[in-house]
């Protein structure tokens, strides 16, 4: 058996992308641990006033819910209006593909404009509260990042044949939506849902044009008042990140199964 | 009264019409295979008797109940795909289970049926796998099971066969044959392959420009064929064009040669008309032994040598017309490639029709077959 090994310039490549990523990531924990009072190492003081702030969990709470608000939108909205386009319609693909664009060509600032005088005599119930108007605004921010991830999906399977074989069978379109389309598209609705996490965590420009206090306008806060506090922070939501993307790739782990194509055997 | 009925089944896309009127009447039990070449419009008939797709006009009944506009889920249709289409998520138990969930029959009896459909179609070792540990052939088992394991009233298969290797497709056609002679059940099978339709099939309906040319029984189709167009398809075919010289003698004319046969006997002095002769009819000899002018016999020189296993496919290239012969193996070596021979005809066993009844279009090329 030939003995595998990795050519020199690979490690020397490696450690460079490493330390481009690693050298912030220690000198934010470095600077995290100094002590508050002698701005000396080590000190877990300043984690210590992060916790123990009762807007930090209030700030995190309400943005991981608006997350979960957004994701279920979007999913709700996007998963059947994505497959009866690729099922029915496929002509539209491109005009959607367009839309999805939008989002990324509009700034932040003049889409939150726009939508606070859209909604403007909309009821206070919405306008006024974050589970209404901030969601409904991250739905339309995430359209691209869940969109492409659910095209991608419905691109990766034979969807007319899945659709056909599990009407004949029976099926009704929900059933079949349900029980046999989404469990194979499974891996790009959760891709599709933790880039909405991820964008509605980090989402600063619409909720502080907004007035709402969220988790990324308090990091902003902290930021400003308390650098200590606001390093420990930042590598709390680094953490919080990781912790998403490790749970994309633990849930996705051994579920994806090669697409079944014709004359491919 | 016919258990499956298609009366006067239209079906255009835009400006193409994929269906011109078909009418097919099927008893219970029996297995009917749509042949024909692409584009013919078999897939779109099928498509339309599972419910995928809606006719422009025409009806689909079944058992004297008319389903033309019933949906899919509903009628009780098992149909077997091309592509293969198993549910990737879902062991091949699970995927034979599918359907009786669906009509929430009871775990016992659900299990009992997926164990004895899996070992029908011999996966009984197989039942928890996943689709991508099946070969292709295992797959499309699979996927016979879970049509079946509804009790359809009809079973549609879709060029089931064409993604396999050829032994597989053998050894899964007289499987399906097996099975459905066992179960008794009512089979609309589409293939462009007509020795998979002639084989497995009680009849063949055989279908061009979205009609149906012909339906018989396998051994009708190949031997009195009605049109130029199904005597093409089914089986390989001579066509020599001619002209009646003689009704009462069965004499015609072809390229300056005169050939006796049978089936000219009666036509009108002058009538042009097409003699079709199967290569297998033909028989082949060296022009150096063949008496000069010998009657019923057209010259030529060997082309091309096509090994076929116990027979092998002569193309005679000749002045006025190409011939295909097929001769036993054994034999060929006394007719190599280049030697000048005569293929006589027999006056027997040829077909005659009408060049009124040639179609316009182009027919398929023999050679691809």
């Amino acid at each position: 058996m030939r003995r595998r090994w990795i050519a020199p310039s690979a490690v020397v490549w490696l450690l460079v992308a490493a330390a481009f990523f690693l050298i912030p990531l220690i000198a934010t924990l470095l600077f995290s641990l100094r002590s508050i009072q002698t701005n000396k190492c080590c000190s877990g003081a300043a984690y210590s006033l992060i916790v123990h702030d009762h807007q930090f969990w209030h700030t995190i709470r309400l943005s991981f819910l608006l997350s979960l608000e957004t994701i279920v939108i979007s999913l709700l909205l996007f998963v059947p209006t994505v497959y009866w386009v690729h099922l029915k319609m496929p002509r539209l693909r491109p005009v959607l593909g367009f839309m999805a664009l939008v989002p990324f060509v509009v700034p932040p600032i003049i889409l939150v404009v726009g939508l606070l005088n859209f909604y403007k005599g909309a009821p206070s119930w919405f306008y006024d509260k974050p589970y209404g108007f901030l969601a409904t605004t991250y739905v339309i921010l995430a359209f691209p990042y869940m969109y492409f991830a659910l095209d991608a999906g419905f691109r990766s399977i034979d969807l007319h044949t899945l659709t056909e074989a599990s009407q004949s069978l029976g099926a009704s379109w929900r059933t079949t939506l349900t029980r046999v389309i989404l469990p194979n598209i499974r891996v790009a609705a959760i891709g599709g849902s933790f880039l909405t996490l991820a964008i509605v965590m980090g989402e600063f420009t619409v909720a502080s044009l907004a007035t709402f206090q969220t988790f990324p306008t308090y990091i902003q806060f902290i930021n400003e008042t308390q650098p200590y506090e606001a390093a420990a922070l930042s590598l709390l939501s680094f953490g919080i990140v990781w912790a998403a993307m490790l749970a994309l790739l633990f849930v996705g782990r051994g579920r994806t199964r090669p697409v079944q194509v014709a004359a491919t055997r | 009264m016919a258990y499956l009925e298609l009366h006067d089944l239209r079906r255009a896309f835009g400006p193409v019409v994929a269906l011109d009127g078909i009418q097919i009447e099927l008893d219970k039990g029996e297995f009917l295979s749509l042949l024909g070449p692409s584009g013919c419009g078999k897939t779109t008939a099928l498509r339309l008797v599972a419910g995928f797709d809606r006719p422009d006009s025409g009806s689909i009944v079944i058992d004297g109940k008319d389903i033309t506009r019933m949906s899919p889920n509903r009628r009780d249709m098992g149909m077997v795909f091309q592509a293969y289409s198993l549910f990737p998520n879902l062991t091949a138990e699970q995927n034979v289970e599918f359907g009786l969930r669906i009509r929430k029959n009871k775990r016992p009896a659900r299990r009992k049926r997926v164990a004895e459909l899996l070992e029908l179609v011999g996966l009984g070792h197989a039942g928890k796998r996943y689709p991508h540990q099946l070969s292709g052939g295992m797959q499309q088992r699979v996927a016979l099971a879970r049509a079946l394991a509804i009790e359809p009233r009809v079973l549609l298969l879709d060029e089931p066969l064409s993604a396999l290797d050829a032994k597989v497709r053998v050894q899964l056609r007289e499987e399906i044959r097996r099975i459905q002679t066992q179960l008794g059940i009512t089979t609309l099978y589409v293939t462009h392959d007509q020795e998979e339709a002639l084989s497995v099939s009680d009849h063949v309906a055989v279908m061009w420009s979205g009609r149906i040319e012909q339906m018989g029984t396998p051994s009708e189709m190949y031997g009195a064929p009605a049109t130029p167009f199904v005597a093409e398809f089914v089986g390989t075919m001579n066509r020599l064009q001619s002209v009646v010289v003689d009704g009462a003698r069965g004499e015609v004319e072809h390229a300056g040669t005169r050939l006796t046969v049978d089936t000219a006997r009666g036509r009108t002095k002058g009538e042009r008309v097409l003699v079709l002769v199967r290569p297998e009819l033909l028989e082949l000899e060296p022009s150096a032994n063949a008496a000069a002018g010998g009657e019923n016999s057209l010259a030529g020189e060997v082309l091309t040598h096509t090994f076929l296993g116990s027979i092998t496919r002569l193309k005679i290239i000749g002045p006025e017309t190409d011939l295909i012969a097929d001769v036993p193996t054994a034999r060929v070596d006394t007719l190599p490639i280049g030697l000048p021979v005569v293929a006589h005809v027999p006056a027997a066993g040829t077909r005659l029709l009408s060049l009124a009844e040639e179609p316009t279009s182009d027919g398929p090329d023999p050679g691809d077959r």
